[in-house]
C-alpha cells in the first residue's frame, strides 16, 4: 500500500535528475529492492505506472533488481543466505548476525533520452 | 522548532539532494540513492530538533486494535508527575485518539492521514511545529495501526517500539519480519487476557524475533492491570538518560559541521 507514496517519492527525483542534465525524458529506471525493504516489486511496478503520469518518466521502463539475503556471523567468520524471517547463521545457527545486504530500497540508475542528440555532439 | 518551514534543506545536506554520478555516452547515470532519501532527510532534521531540545522521540508501531493508546494512557498516568510528555496520534480518520490522550492533561497532535496507512517524516514535521519542544522530555508517536507500511517510513525517532497483543497470535513476527526487525523493543501487550487464550506462547513470539536476528528486549504489559507498565516506564526512563547525553554529543558535533570546528580551532 506504501509502493504508491515511495513511487512518488521517486519521480520527484526522477524529475529534479531529468532537469539538472536537462533532458525532458527518462526512458528507463533501474531499482534495487531487497526481500527485506519492505516493498513488493510489484505492488511498485503497478504503483510506477499511476506515479508517472505526466512526468518526466511517464513511459519509462522499470527494471528492479531484487538481490539475496545475506548475514554475517561473527562467530563463524562466514557470509551465508538467509530468508526474510529466518536471519540465523546457517552453519551454526546463532541468531546474533549482522545483516550485509537485503534491506536496500535503492535508485540505482537511470537512462535518459536523446541518445541522437549525444551522438550528434559526439560529432 | 525551525523559524520557517522547508529547512531540512540546508547547505551541510543539499548536496544529497542532487544527482550523484556522470552522464555516460549511452545516456544511462549511476545514482546509487535511497528512494525514500527527501524522507530520511527530512527525519534526519527532526531528530536534530528533538536532539537540540533533549527530547526523547518514540515511535510506536502495532497492528490495530492491539492496544497502543491504551498503553500510552497506562504509560501516561505512570510517567506523568516527573516527565513532561506530548504525543502524535496517526490515524486515517477522526480525533478519537487524541481525545482519550487530552483527557489525561496532556497535549496531543492528531496527524489524520486520510487514505495513507503510515505516518511520514514531512507529516511529523508539520505537526512538530504545533509543540513547543522545550517543554517537553519525551513525544510519543502513535503511528497508523499497520504491521506493513509504517516500517519504510524513518520519522526522525530515537527509539521504535513495535507492539504485539496477545489476541494477535505468536507468530506475527514470523509473518510481518520487517516491522519486527525495526524494533528496539517488543512489547507483548494485553497479558491480563494470556490466561484466558490459552493459545499465545510468549516464548514462541521471542524465537520469532531472535530468528529476525534482533537482540530488542521484550516486556510483558497489560494496560488494564498495570502489570508491566512499571518495567515499561522504566525503559522509557533509561533512554532518557542515555539519550540526553547523547543529543548533547550530537548537537555538538552538528555545531562542528556547521563550522564551529574552525571557530574552536581558531578560538
Amino acid at each position: 500500500m506504501h509502493e504508491l507514496a515511495i513511487c512518488q517519492a521517486l519521480i520527484e527525483q526522477l524529475d529534479s535528475i531529468a532537469v539538472q542534465h536537462l533532458k525532458k525524458k527518462i526512458v528507463k529506471v533501474n531499482l534495487k529492492v531487497g526481500p527485506l525493504s519492505g516493498v513488493v516489486p510489484q505492488l511498485l511496478v503497478d504503483a510506477f505506472s499511476i506515479a508517472a503520469k505526466a512526468s518526466c518518466a511517464e513511459h519509462a521502463e522499470l527494471e528492479i533488481t531484487t538481490g539475496d539475503i545475506l548475514v554475517f556471523c561473527k562467530h563463524c567468520n562466514i557470509e551465508s543466505r538467509g530468508k526474510i524471517n529466518q536471519l540465523v547463521c546457517r552453519e551454526c545457527g546463532d541468531w546474533q548476525t549482522e545483516l550485509v545486504s537485503g534491506d536496500e530500497m535503492l535508485l540505482q540508475r537511470v537512462e535518459l533520452e536523446e541518445r541522437v542528440e549525444l551522438e550528434e555532439i559526439a560529432k | 522548532m525551525c523559524g520557517t518551514c522547508g529547512c531540512n534543506v540546508t547547505e551541510g545536506n543539499k548536496h544529497l539532494l542532487e544527482a550523484d554520478g556522470e552522464l555516460q555516452a549511452d545516456g544511462t547515470l549511476d545514482i546509487l540513492k535511497n528512494l525514500l532519501d527527501k524522507n530520511d532527510l527530512t527525519a534526519a532534521h527532526n531528530r536534530q530538533h528533538f536532539d537540540q531540545h533533549q527530547v526523547l522521540a518514540i515511535n510506536i508501531m502495532s497492528s490495530p486494535g492491539s492496544g497502543k493508546t491504551a498503553l500510552l494512557e497506562a504509560t501516561i498516568k505512570h510517567l506523568l508527575s516527573d516527565y513532561r510528555i506530548a504525543v502524535i496520534e496517526g490515524d486515517l480518520e477522526t480525533e478519537n485518539d487524541a481525545e482519550r490522550i487530552r483527557k489525561l492533561g496532556v497535549q496531543a497532535i492528531q496527524i489524520e492521514t486520510g487514505t495513507a496507512c503510515h505516518l511520514d517524516a514531512h507529516l511529523i514535521h508539520n505537526a512538530l511545529h504545533q509543540l513547543n519542544l522545550d517543554e517537553l522530555d519525551i513525544v510519543f508517536i502513535e503511528n497508523v495501526g499497520n504491521l506493513v507500511c509504517p516500517a519504510s517510513f524513518d520519522l526522525g525517532q530515537h527509539f521504535n517500539v513495535t507492539l504485539l497483543s496477545t489476541t494477535e497470535g505468536h507468530d506475527k513476527p514470523e509473518k510481518y519480519p520487517v516491522i519486527f526487525r525495526a524494533a528496539d523493543l517488543m512489547l507483548i501487550t494485553k497479558q491480563d487476557l494470556l490466561e484466558v487464550l490459552g493459545d499465545f506462547d510468549p516464548d514462541y513470539a521471542i524465537n520469532c524475533l531472535r530468528r529476525l536476528a534482533n537482540p530488542a528486549p521484550v516486556i510483558s504489559v497489560s494496560a488494564k492491570t498495570a502489570k508491566g507498565i512499571d518495567e515499561w516506564s522504566q525503559w522509557v526512563i533509561d533512554k532518557i538518560y542515555i539519550q540526553t547525553e547523547l543529543s548533547q554529543i550530537n548537537v555538538f558535533k552538528g555545531n562542528l559541521d556547521d563550522g564551529e570546528s574552525s571557530k574552536i580551532l581558531v578560538g
